[in-house]
């Protein structure tokens, strides 16, 4: 049984009633509440500290096949009144649309077990700020690090509350505590800025402040004296931070509405070879502590642990309600996207990864949005380390890395070394050949 | 007078109390109040896909002490609220001690009207408009497999009051029509998109002639793809077309000469003022005082009124973008840069519209003095490390050039460069400047904010292109 506010469940209630009474046919009401406590940290000091408290209401009204959303943060019974009649006044002259419609009753969340997605603890910015000056004084003790973008703590409480016209009613709270620190190196005239970044549910799992200051020390020092090499082809492998990216295109590019309007280059690929037989691709919303983790998706349906990618096989597409009536499909309870997703751990050591080739450029960063979904052309720039012999010589920056999606998917080789440190992971990845753009 | 807190239930002498109150003993700091409403109609596959209405109200209460930002906000507009954000800020801020300057210069310009553009088309001519663009688009050319046009309006009333009672308002209308088609021919699909917008009613923008004008350039963006050929990899010249274009300025420069990077010492610019950091001919400045354009404001959000900033001259280093905070603490002023996505973000120096003025060369001559190189007419977004000062921009549209002539179209391919050098290699400015039409949005620190970029065609010595082809 999950828990929510009763207040803001009568909200919910209230919306869906005046709604329907005004003419409505059906009736879909978000409510997400979120408080959340910032403090960042620069130059051995308090830098800014933010305190928010925000509410926010979706409402979808339906008149048959018709339909308009409205939203707002004022929640003020007379400016509810008001959205909800100018809600009802556009969607009876907004066209019809006979794919619209709430979802499926018995698509709808039932149970799950409990994912212990909220964790009560309450740090005082003070502590808040205890955590950050330790990590910060942790990266000054290298003589390297300079100066400080400045480090940050947030910790937040969200619950969310979703009910509609079909007598569905649900709700919970989440929490998330998140840390990070930036720092700069310098060397000679070269500056060079990297970090490390941990968020979790629970405060207890973070990363030790010790880590995050040593961690953002370490790479923004292996920056330092960047080489720009000569274009060429090299055999790229990409760091964890970078990897999990891969799965953010993939899965834009089966998306329901993607595939439905054909504007992916994965279109056509149900149930066909994508990436070698040794790649799994998994999503699933019940991991404990999850940072994707979910009960019900957006529009309240349950969640299906999907095996989207099987032995390089594309098996399934991300489908809400609106783009499954369109593709003949039930909604997997993808609203809103993906849960926890990762490629499953490869077969091979990173150390075998790297001694693979006498050369490989080791990529820490990529820069910019050049990735075309419809074609899959990718073309970012990139900066990372160049390893020789299995070993880390030197860094290397202002370079660009390029080529098609569909082809580097066929090539990518997994280490396995997976971590759950995101709500999409990867381990870290070798892809053959690829056109680098240098001198 | 404050509108807002008139229709709310907080009584203005209330608020100002708890704001005299709160700044006492601070450096700066001010009651932020917003109260905003926007729109959205997109048009997706034959269909209104989906049309959303959004009213947002809420407050930042903001204090400052020396270079400690304290920053409460909700969307709760109460006594209650209000004093719990005081309180937080005063147990923030235990020591303070500064001394409030309640100067704030006036010019009372406006530079754009105060009307709701949501509110000044009805919503079924909007339907309308939509509907016709996708039959306009379909009609025109068989290939076109997907249409996606999209409207969306804005108005933004925001009041700040500072201590002592002064309040300073602005009301800002915004609107942004964009038409992203999606061909395919012989197998091949491409896409490209293309749209306008600024401070004004949508009919200002939405004349037949306009958004006709729209739909073909996405269209001949598209088509020009289809024949696209792999781009070449590697360091070679490269001509930029006019108008947006001027990304690269906002990246390669822009974001480096921000105050609060410069106050830091984090850009790769900060020690660079009085020398060289551009070719000379090449002057950028950033001016919010355009009238109707994207990136304009009367005042910015801590009430300043924006100007003509002048940042490079002659390929000298001028000045840095300042915001309130960042201007006290390097003993200079602001300069109308200080900006906030909404009531939920703290300001920060941010860019207007950021131009690069005429010089005088023709793009002709650019283009025939290059032996091997590309020709780039449009782009998508771009991205910069502020530290290390290596930006990258994507290139929609683009052609090689061989011997002094354009060949063929080229597919997207990223361009990369590093800031502090790239603008010295600017070998032609041309006679040819241009504004982008409207449609940028740029991100810093999680917050995005509408800004306008400008220039004439430019030759760059050398940048590398981030192609397949070596």
């Amino acid at each position: 049984m999950l828990k929510f506010s009763n207040n803001l469940g009568d909200i919910v209630d209230h919306c869906i009633s005046k709604t329907k009474k005004k003419g409505a046919t059906d009736v879909e009401v978000a409510l997400i509440k979120n408080t959340s406590e910032t403090v960042s940290f620069r130059n051995k000091k308090l830098d800014e500290s933010n305190r928010a408290e925000n509410i926010g209401l979706s409402l979808a009204a339906y008149i048959n096949k018709k339909k308009t959303i409205v939203s707002s943060s004022n929640l003020k019974n007379g400016n509810l009144e008001k959205l909800i009649d100018r809600c009802i006044d556009a969607a009876k002259i907004t066209p019809d649309d006979e794919f619209n419609s709430l979802p499926d009753k018995e698509l709808l969340f039932k149970s799950s077990k409990e994912l212990d997605l909220l964790d009560n603890t309450h740090l005082e910015n003070s502590k808040k700020i205890e955590y950050l000056k330790e990590a910060e004084e942790v990266a000054f003790r290298n003589p390297e690090i300079v100066n400080t973008n400045g480090s940050s703590f947030s910790e937040s409480k969200t619950e969310v509350i979703i009910g509609n016209s079909k007598g569905f009613k649900n709700g919970y709270k989440t929490s998330n505590f998140t840390a990070y620190c930036e720092v700069v190196s310098k060397s000679n005239g070269n500056m060079e800025r990297d970090y490390e970044y941990t968020s979790k549910r629970h405060f207890e799992n973070l990363l030790k402040p010790v880590e995050l200051g040593s961690n953002a020390a370490k790479f923004a020092i292996r920056k330092l004296k960047p080489q720009k090499i000569n274009s060429g082809k090299f055999n790229v492998i990409f760091d964890k931070r970078i990897s999990k990216n891969f799965l953010n295109y993939f899965s834009n590019a089966i998306t329901g509405s993607s595939i439905y309007k054909g504007t992916s280059f994965l279109k056509d690929k149900l149930n066909k070879k994508i990436f070698s037989e040794k790649i799994n691709i998994t999503d699933r919303g019940d991991i404990e502590r999850g940072n994707g983790s979910k009960y019900f998706d957006n529009e309240g349906v349950q969640i299906k642990n999907l095996s989207l990618v099987k032995n390089g096989v594309l098996n399934d597409y991300l489908i809400d309600t609106y783009y499954g009536k369109k593709l003949n499909l039930s909604s997997n309870g993808r609203s809103g996207g993906t849960t926890n997703l990762y490629f499953e751990n490869g077969d091979q050591e990173l150390k075998d990864l790297m001694n693979s080739n006498e050369k490989i450029f080791y990529i820490t960063e990529t820069i910019g949005h050049g990735t075309n979904i419809v074609t899959g052309d990718y073309s970012v720039g990139a900066a990372g380390i160049m390893i020789e012999n299995g070993e880390f010589t030197y860094p290397v920056s202002e370079v660009t890395i390029a080529g098609n999606l569909s082809d580097m998917f066929k090539r990518v080789i997994l280490a396995n070394d997976l971590q759950f440190n995101y709500s999409i992971n990867s381990p870290s990845m070798l892809i053959e050949d690829i056109t680098v753009a240098g001198k | 007078m404050s509108k807002i807190l008139k229709n709310s239930e907080l009584d203005v002498s209330i608020a100002n109390n708890i704001v005299s109150e709160t700044l006492n003993n601070c450096d700066d700091g001010e009651l932020y109040l917003e109260d905003s409403k926007s729109e959205a109609i997109v048009l997706d596959d034959n269909k209104i896909k989906s049309s959303s209405y959004n009213s947002n109200l809420g407050y930042g209460l903001r204090a400052i002490t020396d270079d400690v930002v304290a920053y409460s906000h909700s969307s709760d507009l109460t006594k209650k609220s209000l004093n719990e954000s005081s309180k937080n800020l005063k147990s923030t801020l235990s020591s303070s001690k500064g001394t409030y300057n309640s100067e704030i210069k006036k010019t009372n310009k406006k530079y754009y009207s105060e009307q709701d553009p949501i509110e000044a088309k009805n919503f079924k001519s909007k339907i309308e408009i939509l509907n016709q663009v996708n039959e306009y688009l379909r009609k025109k050319d068989s290939s076109v497999k997907q249409v996606t046009a999209t409207m969306l309006g804005e108005h933004k009333s925001i009041e700040i009051i500072r201590s002592g009672g002064e309040i300073l308002t602005d009301e800002r209308p915004l609107v942004r029509f964009n038409v992203s088609v999606m061909l395919e021919k012989n197998g091949r699909k491409e896409t490209a998109v293309y749209g306008i917008g600024g401070r004004q009613n949508y009919d200002a923008y939405l004349k037949e002639a306009n958004w006709k004008n729209v739909c073909d350039e996405a269209l001949r963006i598209a088509s020009v793809n289809l024949n696209s050929k792999p781009a070449p990899a590697g360091e070679m010249q490269v001509v930029l077309g006019p108008g947006w274009p001027a990304i690269l300025i906002h990246e390669a420069v822009g974001h480096g000469l921000e105050g609060d990077f410069n106050r830091k010492k984090t850009s790769a610019f900060h020690n660079l003022v009085g020398q060289r950091v551009a070719s000379e001919g090449v002057t950028i400045i950033d001016d919010g005082t355009l009238e109707n354009r994207r990136g304009s404001l009367s005042i910015d959000d801590e009430g300043t009124p924006t100007e003509k900033t002048i940042l490079i001259e002659n390929g000298i280093l001028k000045n840095f973008m300042q915001d309130r905070l960042n201007a006290r603490l390097m003993n200079t002023r602001s300069t109308g840069n200080g900006r906030r996505e909404s009531y939920k973000h703290v300001v920060m120096p941010r860019m207007r519209n950021t131009i690069m003025l005429n010089g005088n060369h023709t793009q002709e001559e650019m283009i025939k003095s290059v032996k091997k190189g590309i020709f780039a007419v449009s782009f998508g977004g771009g991205q910069v490390d502020i530290t290390s000062g290596k930006f990258v921009f994507n290139c929609t549209e683009a052609y090689e050039i061989i011997d002094g002539k354009v060949g063929s179209p080229i597919k997207g391919a990223t361009l990369i460069g590093d800031g502090p050098s790239a603008l010295k290699e600017v070998l032609m400015v041309g006679d040819d400047m241009m504004l982008d039409p409207g449609i940028g949005t740029c991100g810093k620190a999680g917050q995005g904010v509408p800004v306008g970029v400008g220039q004439p065609s430019l030759l760059i010595n050398k940048m590398t292109v981030g192609g397949t082809q070596l």
